[in-house]
């Protein structure tokens, strides 16, 4: 008998069935990730105890950390289950689905709130259209790109609202993730002149006035992004959108 | 009121979006189809930036310069007026990306900065720190977003295309898909359909840098329903991939084009770790065997470089399929900034900082030159794509288009870093405006399609999936996939040879067969990844055909497609002018009259029948050879 890698794996065969647990044992590897791990189980899924069941399913795509598929939660802790390497953990190791989404089978959540919360934000900045305009954007200046750009790698992976004692489902909350981008697209030269739109819509129910300030969010982004930062800013745009939708102040 | 007709796209990465933006623009329903979120494609991975002429570094840089760099950099085996076209308009697209909110990185007064990149010599390269794909993709992502929410655009995620429909003309009318978590499958009615899946290196296994859903199969099931693929023998090898037994993992070619350098200790059996090695004792190849490009040289000229030091010299480091890649020279603080995320991927799961210590890296299968045949329309005006036709992008099943990495327009027989983002955005738009301009011509209404063809269609997928899920062979899909990743990357990959080729096609003639005798017994209904799983890998497996069919076909060297017994070598320390460099060319001339032909593969009940097509050379005639010295 080698060394070994010891998972326990919440398991739900459908959105309505009940969870399980099931526990997994497979030969060390060095190196090996949960992502490495789970395919490992999928080519051979039989339980500790000798149990040939139906293979694990997840998400997973780029296994390089950018796309933000495979989110779970890992002993514990909402991460990627790619760049989450054996090594690292404590045995055994506990997968779980990320809880703050409907569960559609086993470590698979169906995330598509954090989507309907982008619109809702109107995370985007208004172009005329695809098509060339014949003249060059403004210029931003380095300290700018600099700032934003850690907000811009934001791959809506949904662990910052695990995180979020505020964020839930059937909650009006947009988290941490769609007001990040609420303030990068509020610092684009022309995302500039929507602003107001974008602000109010944080102001209104679900929006900013919701962050309960625990700050785990910021703990647990794998992109290290400032997401306190953002809220902080907000909380200082939305004043100031306040007060000149108070005193009529167009701008 | 007539109903407003309706597009169906593919793939939401950078091409479908795109194509889905300028369709929806022109005033007609989109709907777009997606295995997952469309934000996480593949599309993200794409680290290092994407090209377009701004000359804004004082090197006189041009775009005829970004012209003629992507068609040598190809061989001369694209087609050219799309190229002209892409190059001329790859400004305008960046502009277009600024205005979508992209953070591109700047420079001091505010300027886009631009960065140096394989192939070329002029710092050509517009970037977001090391993850330009994803920030791009984001921007167009964002507005796919808004007009989702003008109700211009529905997104299906979660679903996967089957199979299309086509009409009693032989005219695509819509699609089958399947909903990847009730397994229900269904008809969807369109006017046009356009495929952009993106690239097929899950046909390497794990020995690639792509994404687990970059498989390939879309297009691979409409080549099985009647579209030619064209140039498939020619996949890139990026020369430098972490290594990784789930996934080689791309090191960014910025790496070198912010100065990284390729070394192996001299002597073999050098047991000193690689700061203790002193410069006298490290061989830096492709500095010493190219010295005017050194270490940017183009990707498969660098891949092949690095076989030939691993397995010819038997200088891999420790004896390994490895060398060093590295950035230990350089301001730790600059490539911090220019380069995060590849640094951070690297420390993540190889647990050495690159900063401190070379990376160690290989080639790894990275991008398909090849793909579905699309059609275009010459502008003889001014020599480029005419704006708008609806031939541009248009397979030969008519309704079909294709943009992307699964179309094979752009990039001839080797790709140029940086160019991939560019054709996609690219393509997508003129992908876009053609389907628009197609639907312009319509007459029929969709409804006049009888229910008969999308019924029949709906019943033969049913029956695959049904006969599927009740297989209890012998046969481990997961395994299966293993061994055909092993075939492709030891005799359809870096260094090819047509006895090795001819086994190739038998092995995977006979993986086919055991792909239809897999174990299905512990797969329930919901959700079922092993039954989409094995649909996917059996449609991989038919495409590794396909490439092996086409790489014996072509006995030449061109580009990545490299079967040594048919070399025709650059004369060693003869150049231009020099007899021995003129002879060459003559038969580096003859050679091209004999092989300078765009690859189709055709299916036939007995597998992919080979033929060959013209290529326009309208724009640079094929006179100087590729020549990286």
């Amino acid at each position: 008998m080698g060394k070994k890698i010891l998972l326990r794996i919440r398991r739900q065969d459908t959105p309505y069935s009940p969870a399980y647990w099931q526990r997994f044992s497979i030969p060390y590897r060095e190196g090996h990730n949960i992502v490495s791990a789970l395919k490992t189980i999928r080519e051979h899924p039989i339980t500790a105890e000798g149990e040939l069941v139906d293979p694990v399913a997840w998400e997973f795509n780029c296994m390089e950390e950018v796309c933000g598929a495979c989110s779970m939660v890992i002993n514990g802790r909402p991460r990627q289950a790619c760049s989450t390497l054996v090594d690292s953990l404590e045995q055994p190791i506990t997968l779980e689905p990320l809880s703050k989404f409907p569960v559609v089978r086993d470590l698979m959540v169906d995330r598509s709130k954090l989507f309907s919360d982008l619109k809702r934000v109107r995370a985007w900045i208004e172009i005329d259209g695809a098509w060339d305009t014949h003249q060059g954007a403004p210029r931003i200046s380095p300290q700018a790109w600099k700032e934003n750009y850690l907000y811009s790698r934001c791959m809506s992976c949904g662990c910052c609202m695990q995180a979020c004692p505020q964020y839930a489902v059937e909650k009006a909350f947009v988290g941490p993730a769609a007001l990040a981008a609420v303030r990068l697209m509020n610092s684009h030269p022309t995302g500039s002149y929507h602003k107001q739109q974008r602000l109010h819509a944080i102001m209104a129910e679900g929006g900013l006035s919701d962050c309960g300030n625990a700050q785990n969010c910021v703990r647990v982004c794998p992109k290290q992004i400032p997401l306190t930062t953002a809220i902080g800013e907000l909380g200082r745009q939305t004043t100031l959108q306040l007060f000149r939708d108070l005193f009529g102040k167009s701008d | 009121m007539k109903r407003p007709r309706k597009v169906i796209v593919i793939g939401g990465g950078l091409g479908g979006l795109w194509s889905a933006l300028r369709v929806a623009e022109a005033g007609f329903q989109v709907e777009i189809f997606s295995l997952f979120e469309v934000k996480r494609s593949h599309s993200v991975c794409a680290q290092g930036g994407i090209n377009a002429c701004f000359d804004t570094k004082g090197e006189r840089d041009s775009v005829w310069q970004h012209i003629t760099d992507t068609l040598k950099g190809g061989a001369y085996l694209a087609n050219q007026p799309p190229v002209k076209s892409m190059c001329e308009e790859a400004p305008g697209i960046i502009h277009t990306f600024e205005r979508m909110g992209v953070t591109f990185s700047r420079t001091a007064e505010g300027l886009l900065d631009l960065r140096l990149f394989g192939g070329v010599k002029n710092r050509r390269t517009v970037f977001a720190g090391a993850s330009t794909g994803q920030q791009l993709l984001y921007g167009v992502d964002q507005e796919v977003r808004r007009q989702e929410a003008l109700g211009r655009i529905q997104k299906y995620e979660w679903w996967e295309f089957l199979s299309l429909v086509k009409d009693g003309q032989g005219v695509c009318k819509g699609i089958v898909a399947m909903n990847l978590r009730s397994m229900d499958v269904k008809r969807f009615r369109a006017d046009a359909v356009i495929l952009a899946t993106g690239g097929m290196g899950q046909v390497f296994g794990h020995r690639s840098t792509n994404s687990t859903n970059s498989t390939g199969a879309a297009a691979c099931r409409v080549y099985q329903q009647g579209a030619w693929y064209a140039n498939c023998e020619f996949f890139q090898f990026h020369p430098t991939a972490m290594l990784g037994d789930d996934k080689t993992r791309l090191m960014s070619e910025a790496a070198r084009g912010e100065g990284g350098r390729i070394w192996v200790p001299k002597e073999p059996d050098d047991k000193r770790k690689p700061a203790q090695i002193p410069e006298q004792d490290r061989f830096y190849f492709l500095e010493e065997w190219y010295p005017s490009y050194g270490n940017t040289v183009p990707r498969d000229l660098a891949s092949r470089a690095i076989w030939k030091v691993v397995h010819e010299m038997g200088l891999g480091v420790g004896g390994e399929d490895k060398v060093y890649l590295d950035l230990t020279h350089l301001n730790p603080g600059f490539i911090e900034q220019r380069l995060h995320a590849i640094l951070d991927i690297y420390r993540k799961f190889h647990g050495t900082d690159p900063v401190h210590e070379p990376m160690e890296i290989y080639p790894s299968a990275h991008y398909a030159m090849g793909g579905l045949w699309v059609d275009f329309e010459k502008d003889p005006s001014t020599g480029g794509m005419r704006p708008g036709s609806p031939r541009n992008h248009a397979t030969n099943i008519p309704g079909l288009y294709a943009c992307g990495e699964c179309d094979y327009g752009y990039h001839g027989a080797n790709r140029l870093g940086a160019n991939s983002l560019l054709s996609a955005s690219f393509s997508g738009r003129v992908a876009g405006e053609a389907v628009a301009n197609y639907l312009l011509g319509l007459e029929d209404d969709l409804n006049s399609v009888p229910e008969g063809p999308y019924e029949d269609e709906i019943v033969r997928q049913k029956s695959i999936n049904q006969n599927l899920a009740a297989s209890n062979g012998r046969e481990n899909p997961y395994t299966l996939h293993h061994e055909l990743g092993e075939i492709m990357s030891s005799k359809v990959g870096v260094v090819r040879d047509n006895e090795n080729l001819r086994q190739a096609i038998d092995s995977l003639q006979e993986l086919e067969q055991r792909s239809r005798s897999v174990d299905m017994r512990a797969c329930q209904a919901w959700s079922n990844q092993g039954l989409v799983y094995t649909r996917q890998l059996q449609e991989m497996i038919r495409l590794g055909q396909v490439i092996a069919c086409s790489a014996l076909a072509r006995d030449e060297c061109r580009g990545a497609h490299y079967k040594p017994a048919f070399e025709l070598p650059t004369p060693v320390d003869a150049y231009p002018g020099d007899p021995a460099y003129e002879a060459f060319r003559e038969q580096w001339k003859k050679q091209n009259s004999d092989w300078l032909k765009t690859t189709i593969a055709e299916r036939t009940t007995s597998g992919p029948k080979i033929s060959f097509q013209e290529i326009d050379l309208s724009v640079l005639a094929p006179e100087e050879p590729r020549d990286y010295r």
